[in-house]
């Protein structure tokens, strides 16, 4: 069975360094698994996090050979045999230990997204939706939190300064799946610039590439919520409405 | 000895657990206007429910207008073989429909049928398509559903940590007391309720479904807290995992493959179930393949495929095919979808089964078909609880969800362990919550007490050259892997049982290297307690039923036993030693018993 | 470690600083190399365009029209799109920059706020980032939240202007089915111009049609698409679109710069256009 030198970053906030370990691996073998080897073997105490190991969870979330990705769906026949392969933890939020950091960060952003605001459900008591009224908002309900996007998105990576204002992309796709809801009744266009700053995002679409779901962030997310934005200061669509009479949504 | 330092929170009600149970008891108890703590050892919103894949059983009677709470109640109770909680099964069938509609208005997107509400699935056991879902991602939303609902509900959430243990203030449940798995340090909850939503036992097995985190916390945290846990023998072993490659062995497959048109088939294209239909089960379901297939479309004029029939069946049909040296290369049997269903059909309808096999495996399931077999997956057992409130036997307990025992009998049907998680999440919640209320007063944690557990926590550190815990947990794995499986026998439930003595004893020899910072080798050699508790558990009821039914198979006991029909197994501990006694089961009003009479 | 215990998610232990890795990068493959061809290309376009505008020549022959000099704005022209009767603008910005300037203006504008091509040249020539997970060369960024970055939020209107120019580029590729008759007058053909000229604006079409704001303003802004079906539709076909927005992008700027240089080249007599009808 292939041979492979994992070089895994071990330390804390005080200090680290990338430490070597030779592993055998197996067929089907995914970086995850190797992690588990060395953690059997050689490092009980190398902090990893981890759940399903199904890519459905989002929690063993590294940077492989500089690249985010899931460890658990990173299959070692990617590499070449021999090959040292670099596994750094998520480096845009601050490490508690070895590959586990502190994506607190995230969670209080959670919260400050403007919850749904159902409409009154039909005379009999239900709610009725289409599918093609929800395909695009179950799009970004895949979303398994795994904050690839978060750290590789340059904004809070690169200019921390930004980091107060700016909820990152994980939180446009949710705001923009709430937007996209077709019962909710809250307009959060506005928000979305003031409060979540997405002007700061220049839509280089690393989120997007680094998705395990394969979510369209920027195209289906990001994008329509700054043509959204543009909606409110666009005379034409201003014309429109005027004209149309159409019911606006309670600003959030 | 030094005193250690620990923190301390007060609340009315502390919810240990974060899935779909915990989050749904920690908002209930939350509408009830008490302090609610939700304790959970991952991060929110990364629980074992984000892997359920099928859906939600509930009889909304949107596809079929034909179904409703009897026909549910019906189907649980016979795929439960009768030993369920008659009470338990009655109001989840009862009342799943409106938790569905509720997490709905929560900003839950279902996918839809034609007039626009919520589209149901076949799954196997139930009589009608009956699963709300969503692809098969259906748990992912509804954690992440009721994760966003919940932190707007002022629930005070405190993630990646462990509860090591219950305190008590006389019998009352007064608190729990653990770590931070980031830094090791210890904290105290003082509760006047405290709501045990922490899952299963799978990781006691080594071909499982389940996560790391599923290492029996809750039934241990009960039992040694004084409280009954029944049901222990009935353990699920899902028919379906991926079997190759190794790594991703015991990867679950959903029952939605079925359910959306797959056939399971041996080594020779042979539609095997058709052989393994048992008696209880040949009125509704169909002996020959044209039947089966017009079944798909036609629902009263058919009787259901057999691929469909209940797991326990399915699982065991397939550990007999293989051992008949009919299975497919690598120790499975053949899940067919490619031939039957257009490719479209499937990645819109099993996206993450798509991607799943793809990804580890390089299966393209539109093309060929899936190796899968059978792995642990669930346990039926747990706390014993009161079906109206989920009171465990201790008071100021409460247990739901996979934590708790009895609403699932012998074999729970799929689809009916997220609407448990709704249905008994939400009344766990209520009832901790109104105790709490009448309560009053403060209650006490023994200081003490609190003291030797956290010395007892420590002690690994102290054995810098003791065993391997890691080396523990895969040896108990295997020894519940061959000796307590899908097929057992007394001769090898005793020799498991020595070998839990045995692994006990090194288990309280395990060391620790590395400091308490985010060390999963300390974490590992902590659960090792409750792992090796629940295991025990589960052995001993096994040995103890001598009968054969649903998710305990004896080859040396192999039919059901109309005596045994009528007890539950009950486990209790004292001092350390666990017991165990055999109780009848509650008695079922005649009204739901006509319903069960009815026919099929 | 600083501990700080947050109000509702309490105890989740804040750590202070992020891991020391002093690397701007830890990757391993090439991931320079596509912002580097981007810069190249991008670079060689801007340069041969820029030069082409201000030959103010050789950008007609009948009849082709190349796409940088149309429409025909002005009497000086050698070519005129609407006919006649245009006034004789002789005033120096025609004079001295050729007409080129009074139309590039549309079709760049478009370009230089797209969604796509932002994305290339924030990463190719802004580096920020130059590719993912690499650090960004500069601090001091404000995205697109100030002058003049915010501008591109106004991206449509720029393709407003790109629609109208889909039109004369239409009308042109007809024109180019019109050949001068020996006998005087005009006769219907087919040269190797005409095809150059119709995949252009097939390329063009298909880049201005699959853009973002285009997919915005003809369905996207619904909420409820089941209640408006026509626009759900077209914008379903205009999502499909949209995902080759990056190759239309591509494809169109190659074709609009060799379909002036071929344009050009048969005018200055270096190649000869090959009648196919």
């Amino acid at each position: 069975m292939p041979t492979y030198t994992m070089r895994v970053f071990r330390g804390d906030p005080g200090g680290g360094e990338f430490k070597d370990y030779r592993v055998e691996t197996g067929e089907g073998m995914v970086v995850l698994d190797v992690i588990h080897r060395i953690q059997a073997t050689e490092a009980p105490d190398l902090a990893c996090r981890w759940n399903c190991k199904a890519g459905k969870c989002g929690s063993c979330s590294a940077e492989i050979n500089g690249k985010p990705r899931l460890m658990c769906m990173t299959r070692m026949n990617l590499f070449e045999e021999g090959e040292t392969i670099s596994v750094a933890p998520i480096r845009t939020f601050p490490l508690i230990r070895d590959l586990v950091t502190d994506v607190s960060y995230n969670y209080e952003k959670a919260k400050q997204v403007p919850p749904l605001r159902l409409k009154p459900p039909d005379p009999d008591g239900k709610y009725r939706m289409m599918q093609e009224d929800v395909d695009r908002a179950q799009e970004f309900h895949k979303c398994i939190e795994c904050f690839l996007c978060q750290d590789v998105c340059h904004v809070i990576r690169d200019h921390e300064e930004h980091k107060p204002k700016f909820a990152g992309p994980r939180f446009f796709i949710k705001i923009a799946g709430l937007a996209m809801h077709p019962l909710d009744t809250v307009d959060r266009t506005k928000w979305v610039g003031t409060h979540a700053g997405v002007g700061l995002c220049n839509i280089t679409k690393c989120c997007t590439e680094v998705c395990p779901e394969h979510i369209h962030i920027t195209d289906n997310g990001i994008i329509p919520m700054k043509e959204r934005m543009a909606d409110n200061v666009d005379p034409v669509v201003w014309l429109l409405r005027k004209f149309r009479g159409a019911k606006g949504k309670q600003p959030a | 000895m030094a005193t250690v330092q620990y923190e301390t929170h007060e609340h009315d009600v502390i919810v240990i657990g974060a899935g779909g149970a915990g989050l749904r008891a920690a908002i209930e108890a939350a509408a009830q206007g008490v302090s609610v703590g939700l304790v959970c050892k991952s991060l929110l919103g990364k629980a074992h429910t984000v892997m359920a894949e099928g859906g939600i059983a509930a009889a909304l009677g949107n596809v079929w207008p034909e179904d409703n709470w009897q026909v549910h109640f019906r189907d649980t109770m016979k795929g439960g073989r009768m030993v369920n909680n008659w009470r338990m099964a009655q109001l989840h069938a009862q009342e799943a429909p409106e938790r569905v509609l509720e997490l709905e208005r929560w900003g839950a997107l279902f996918d839809r049928t034609k007039d626009g509400l919520i589209s149901q699935r076949d799954f196997g056991g139930h009589r009608y398509a009956r699963l709300a879902h969503v692809g098969d991602r259906t748990g992912l939303e509804m954690i992440r559903t009721l994760q966003y609902h919940g932190i707007h509900q002022g629930i005070d959430v405190y993630m990646e940590c462990k509860i090591e243990r219950l305190t008590k203030d006389g019998d009352r449940v007064s608190g729990a007391f653990g770590y931070w798995r980031n830094s090791g340090e210890f904290v105290l909850f003082k509760a006047k309720a405290v709501v045990l939503a922490t899952g299963g036992i799978g990781k006691a097995w080594k071909i499982t479904s389940n996560s790391w985190e599923y290492t029996g916390d809750g039934q241990s945290l009960a039992l040694w807290a004084g409280a009954d846990l029944i049901d222990m023998e009935f353990v699920q072993f899902h028919p379906t995992h991926m079997v190759w490659p190794p790594s991703v062995a015991g990867l679950l497959v959903t029952e939605g493959v079925r359910g959306d048109g797959g056939t399971l088939k041996n080594k020779q294209g042979e539609r095997f179930m058709f052989n393994h239909i048992p008696d209880l089960y040949k009125g509704e379901t169909a002996d020959n393949i044209e039947e089966a297939e017009r079944w798909y479309t036609d629902k009263k004029n058919n009787r259901r495929t057999p691929d469909l029939l209940p797991r326990d069946i399915v699982a065991r049909a397939i550990r007999a095919e293989v051992k008949a040296g009919r299975g497919s290369p690598h120790g499975g049997v053949f899940l067919d979808i490619a031939s039957r269903r257009p490719a479209d059909y499937i990645r819109k309808r099993l996206p993450s089964m798509y991607h799943q096999f793809k990804e580890l495996a390089d299966v393209d399931i539109t093309k060929e078909p899936m190796e899968v077999g059978p792995a642990q997956h669930y346990v039926m057992g747990g706390v014993r609880v009161d079906a109206d409130s989920t009171a465990a036997t201790v008071p100021g307990l409460f247990a739901a969800g996979e934590a708790a025992g009895g609403m699932h009998g012998s074999n729970r049907l799929g689809g009916n362990s997220l609407s448990d998680l709704l249905v008994f999440g939400r009344r766990a919640g209520l009832h901790a919550a109104l105790y709490a209320k009448n309560l009053g007063g403060r209650l006490n944690v023994d200081a003490g007490h609190v003291q030797a557990i956290a010395r007892e926590t420590l002690e690994p550190f102290n054995r810098t050259a003791g065993e391997n815990p890691y080396a523990i947990q895969a040896d108990l794995q295997d020894t519940m892997q061959n000796l307590v499986g899908i097929i057992r026998t007394e001769e090898e439930l005793k020799e498991a049982l020595k070998k839990i003595e045995a692994l006990k004893a090194r288990a309280r020899k395990v060391g620790g290297g590395g400091g308490r910072t985010y060390n999963p080798g300390w974490h590992t050699a902590l659960d090792l307690k409750s792992l090796l508790t629940v295991a025990e558990c589960c052995a001993m009821a096994a040995l103890e039923r001598k009968e054969s039914r649903g998710g305990h198979t004896r080859e040396d006991h192999p039919y059901s036993d109309d005596t045994w029909g009528t007890v539950n197994v009950v486990l209790s501990q004292r001092d350390g030693v666990t017991s165990l006694r055999r109780e009848p089961l509650p008695k079922m009003p005649d009204e739901l018993k006509a319903l069960l009479q009815e026919r099929t | 470690m600083i501990r700080e215990v947050l109000k509702d998610q309490r105890g989740h232990v804040r750590a202070a600083a992020r891991p020391p890795i002093a690397a701007a990068h830890l990757r391993k493959d090439a991931w320079w190399a596509l912002p580097l061809t981007t810069f190249v290309v991008l670079t060689a376009f801007i340069i041969y365009s820029t030069w082409a505008a201000l030959q103010n020549a050789h950008y007609y022959v009948a009849p082709y029209l190349s796409p940088f000099y149309s429409p025909c704005i002005s009497k000086s022209c050698v070519h005129s799109t609407f006919g006649y009767g245009l006034p004789d603008m002789t005033f120096p910005v025609i004079g001295v920059l050729s007409p080129a300037f009074l139309i590039l203006w549309g079709p760049g504008l478009f370009r230089l706020t797209c969604y796509y091509y932002r994305k290339a040249y924030y990463r190719s020539f802004w580096l920020a980032p130059a590719a993912c997970a690499v650090r960004d060369v500069k601090g001091g960024y404000s995205g697109e939240t100030r002058f003049p970055l915010i501008v591109q939020n106004f991206h449509r209107y720029a393709w407003y202007v790109a629609v109208i120019f889909i039109v004369l580029l239409t009308w042109d590729a007809l024109l180019a089915f019109r050949f001068p008759d020996p006998r005087g007058g005009t006769q219907f053909g087919i040269g190797i111009g005409t095809l150059v000229m119709w995949i252009n604006v097939i390329f063009l079409a298909g880049y201005t049609f699959s853009c973002h704001s285009c997919r915005h303003v003809c369905g996207g802004h619904v909420d409820v698409f089941s209640k408006t079906p026509a626009r759900s539709s077209l914008w379903h076909v205009l999502t499909r679109l949209n995902e080759k927005h990056p190759t239309f992008a591509w494809l169109s700027l190659f074709s609009v710069g060799l379909t002036d240089l071929y344009i050009r080249l048969v005018s200055m007599g270096i190649i000869r256009d090959l009648r196919i009808l």
